[in-house]
């Protein structure tokens, strides 16, 4: 199988969409000509020419606005964020237009928008360009919100929010950009609102989404060779639609939790997680849930101060000592 | 009312006469007792309202057209095929031009699920897109985004039509608004930014918000086409003038700005105070001179197109109707608490298509 990138990932799914579905476009800031600050849409212009990869000039409420009222009239535009913060400039075209259309034309009016970017830290590009939003898009009904962790889940999740009928928030992360992982080259889909146990345990259950997950394993590995305990992982991959099912399946196995993610503590998901393992699985848990994250401030931009403010490996071991004493 | 100069365009020239256009000129009678008949039936059924209103049979806020029926009247009834319209809240006047039925709106108002958005929408974000209407938007200029979208995706597929994008005189200094105009200008959009400049945002006059000349002409920073609409209680004028900035749209795929001076009787919303920032008298001078109904009825009197008869028989059709409205919205019942979750996500209303997994929702 081959073995791509995270970021060749996101291209192919777009790609096999836009050769699809001729209602798919891509638009976003440097896309095109400049192959995309990122290089996810490297060579999709000329592969695709300038009606469907689409340079927008810095101006995220007016094309994201200009999406939104595509999409209501059957597009499928696929918009990307340089950076997911700024969103915040959109804000009430994301949450008051997309997210709400739906419902207050009474069910008439479909929105198939995906806004998609980076939405991490770790990259020392302070405060303002390290957002990761998952839970504030997520609290908005209306909206689905997506946080691939690798390169697989990243194609299948794309290709399954591109065709999807809702408005898709998908959170990517500039640091596994660059990951790999086998990958199929025949098509497939990854849907959303499906978790994925990424490693089988017994002792505790390490759930988390995003690039947490890829240190959650490690920190698993470390539990496993220093402690012989048997973690388990489990990827979210999707927040809303959540997969509760899995989440509860490996809590009940387990007994005890821990939730890992680069958001800030307060309404996280893993706070909203450790609140359904409460509701619906407390008589299976043997210690309080636990929750890791980002150091409660915005981000700091000095860069070894950043690597700690930021779960890591280090920090999730110590985490899940702590939910096994 | 406006107080600031506005220079000369070409447009403006003496002798100009709206009803000798030639989109005008051509009109018969039927078309023409057709368009006066659109705004009774605006303004009866904004009256029927605001009975409603008063008897607090609508909650919320509501936003009557009174005085500005001939805009929205105009310009549906030069709209093409694959022409689209996009407004603010104000947008009854819109709703009814396009088509949509009374019974529908005032169910909306009520929040029945009779109601056009099924009681989830208010009398503020009424939608219709098997008529064209994308909404009914309640954030002062956020719909203009959504209007050039509109436009893009016309566009897009190849189709003669073009987005016509209503704002009211506040939402010009709206950030949205301006990358609007930067999107349609630099990508040639089809698409028509409407200004419905009726004096006020709320209470506050055009010189108290608005910097420059005109708000129209800010469209020249941006290489656009402007116009402005003198007259805009004249429905013929509006027609000539947004049918001449349709065919820009249409055949040279070139965005404009027109700004439509015109004027509202009510206040802001009908729970507004309308005393502190203007004159009763200058709502009466305005009613005397200018207003839509009472301008097309006498020179449709004049031309003997009109005659008393047929002028009492559409005002009682056109309260009938409200009336009609207002027992049907009545009559009908309420959503249910099971239908709150319903319309939030295409995948729930339509669970055999379903692709996702897991919960959409969280109580």
């Amino acid at each position: 199988m081959p073995v791509i990138t995270y970021r060749e990932a996101l291209r192919a799914a777009m790609s096999e969409e836009i050769e699809r579905d001729p209602n798919v476009v891509l638009m976003g800031e440097e896309v095109a000509q400049f192959n995309g600050a990122y290089k996810i849409s490297e060579g999709m212009l000329a592969k695709y020419g300038p009606t469907r990869i689409v340079d927008t000039p810095i101006s995220e409420a007016g094309f994201i606005g200009m999406g939104v009222g595509a999409a209501m009239l059957g597009l499928r535009p696929v918009m990307e964020l340089m950076f997911f913060s700024f969103y915040t400039v959109a804000f009430d075209q994301i949450f008051n237009n997309a997210a709400n259309i739906r419902y207050m034309s009474g069910g008439l009016i479909n929105c198939p928008i995906v806004l998609r970017g980076p939405a991490n830290g770790g990259t020392n590009v302070g405060a303002t360009h390290s957002h990761t939003p998952e839970s504030i898009a997520a609290y908005h009904p209306g909206i689905k919100v997506v946080v691939p962790s690798n390169a697989y889940d990243a194609k299948g999740l794309m290709k399954s929010a591109i065709r999807d009928n809702d408005p898709v928030m998908f959170m990517e992360n500039t640091i596994l950009y660059g990951e790999s992982c086998e990958v199929p080259e025949e098509e497939y889909l990854v849907p959303l609102g499906s978790a994925k146990v990424m490693r089988e345990g017994t002792d505790l259950s390490i759930i988390g989404h995003g690039r947490a997950i890829q240190l959650a394993l490690k920190a698993a590995d470390r539990l496993k060779e220093l402690h012989n305990i048997n973690a388990e992982v489990v990827d979210l991959r999707s927040i809303r639609p959540l997969d509760e099912e899995t989440i509860l399946n490996s809590v009940k196995k387990t007994s005890r939790a821990l939730y890992v993610e680069e958001s800030k503590p307060f309404c996280s998901v893993g706070a909203m997680v450790a609140c359904i393992i409460s509701d619906k699985a407390f008589d299976y848990l043997d210690a309080p849930v636990k929750r890791l994250t980002s150091i409660d401030s915005p981000a700091i931009y000095s860069p070894p101060m950043e690597k700690l403010q930021l779960p890591t490996v280090d920090r999730i071991y110590e985490a899940a000592l702590a939910v096994l004493k | 009312m406006t107080k600031k100069p506005t220079p000369a365009k070409k447009s403006e020239v003496a002798g100009y006469n709206a009803r000798q256009a030639p989109i005008n000129a051509k009109l018969g009678h039927d078309e023409l007792i057709a368009l006066y008949r659109d705004m009774v039936r605006i303004r009866r059924f904004e009256e029927r309202c605001l009975r409603s209103y008063q008897q607090g049979k609508i909650g919320g806020f509501l936003h009557l057209y009174i005085g500005q029926e001939s805009i929205a009247v105009g310009c549906a009834s030069v709209m093409g095929k694959h022409d689209h319209i996009i407004t603010a809240y104000r947008d009854h006047g819109h709703a009814l031009a396009v088509g949509m039925g009374m019974n529908e709106m005032m169910a909306e108002n009520y929040g029945k699920i009779t109601g056009c958005s099924k009681g989830k929408g208010g009398s503020m974000h009424y939608f219709d897109p098997s008529r064209n209407f994308w909404g009914g938007h309640g954030i002062v200029g956020g719909q203009i985004p959504l209007g050039v979208g509109l436009a893009y995706a016309v566009k897009y597929k190849g189709l003669k039509g073009a987005a016509m994008a209503f704002m009211g005189d506040g939402a010009v200094n709206q950030g949205a608004v301006h990358e609007s105009y930067n999107l349609a200008a630099l990508w040639s959009l089809p698409v028509l930014f409407i200004i419905e400049n009726n004096g006020y945002s709320m209470g506050t006059s055009q010189e108290r918000s608005s910097a420059g000349p005109s708000l129209a002409q800010r469209a020249e920073g941006y290489g656009m086409n402007w116009d402005i609409v003198e007259n805009g209680h004249d429905v013929l004028e509006v027609r000539d003038k947004v049918a001449a900035a349709l065919k820009l749209a249409h055949e040279k795929s070139l965005p404009s700005v027109l700004e439509i001076r015109t004027y509202r009787y009510r206040g802001h919303s009908v729970a507004d105070p309308d005393t502190t920032y203007r004159d009763k008298k200058e709502i009466e001078a305005y009613k005397i001179t200018k207003d839509p109904l009472m301008v097309c009825q006498n020179s449709l009197l004049a031309e003997q197109v009109l005659t008393e008869e047929i002028i009492a028989k559409i005002d009682e059709a056109a309260r009938a109707e409200a009336e009609t409205s207002a027992q049907f919205a009545e009559a009908s019942p309420y959503p249910t608490v099971e239908d709150i979750k319903k319309d939030v996500y295409w995948e729930i209303d339509n669970p055999a298509d379903r692709k996702s997994q897991g919960a959409l929702f969280f109580d």
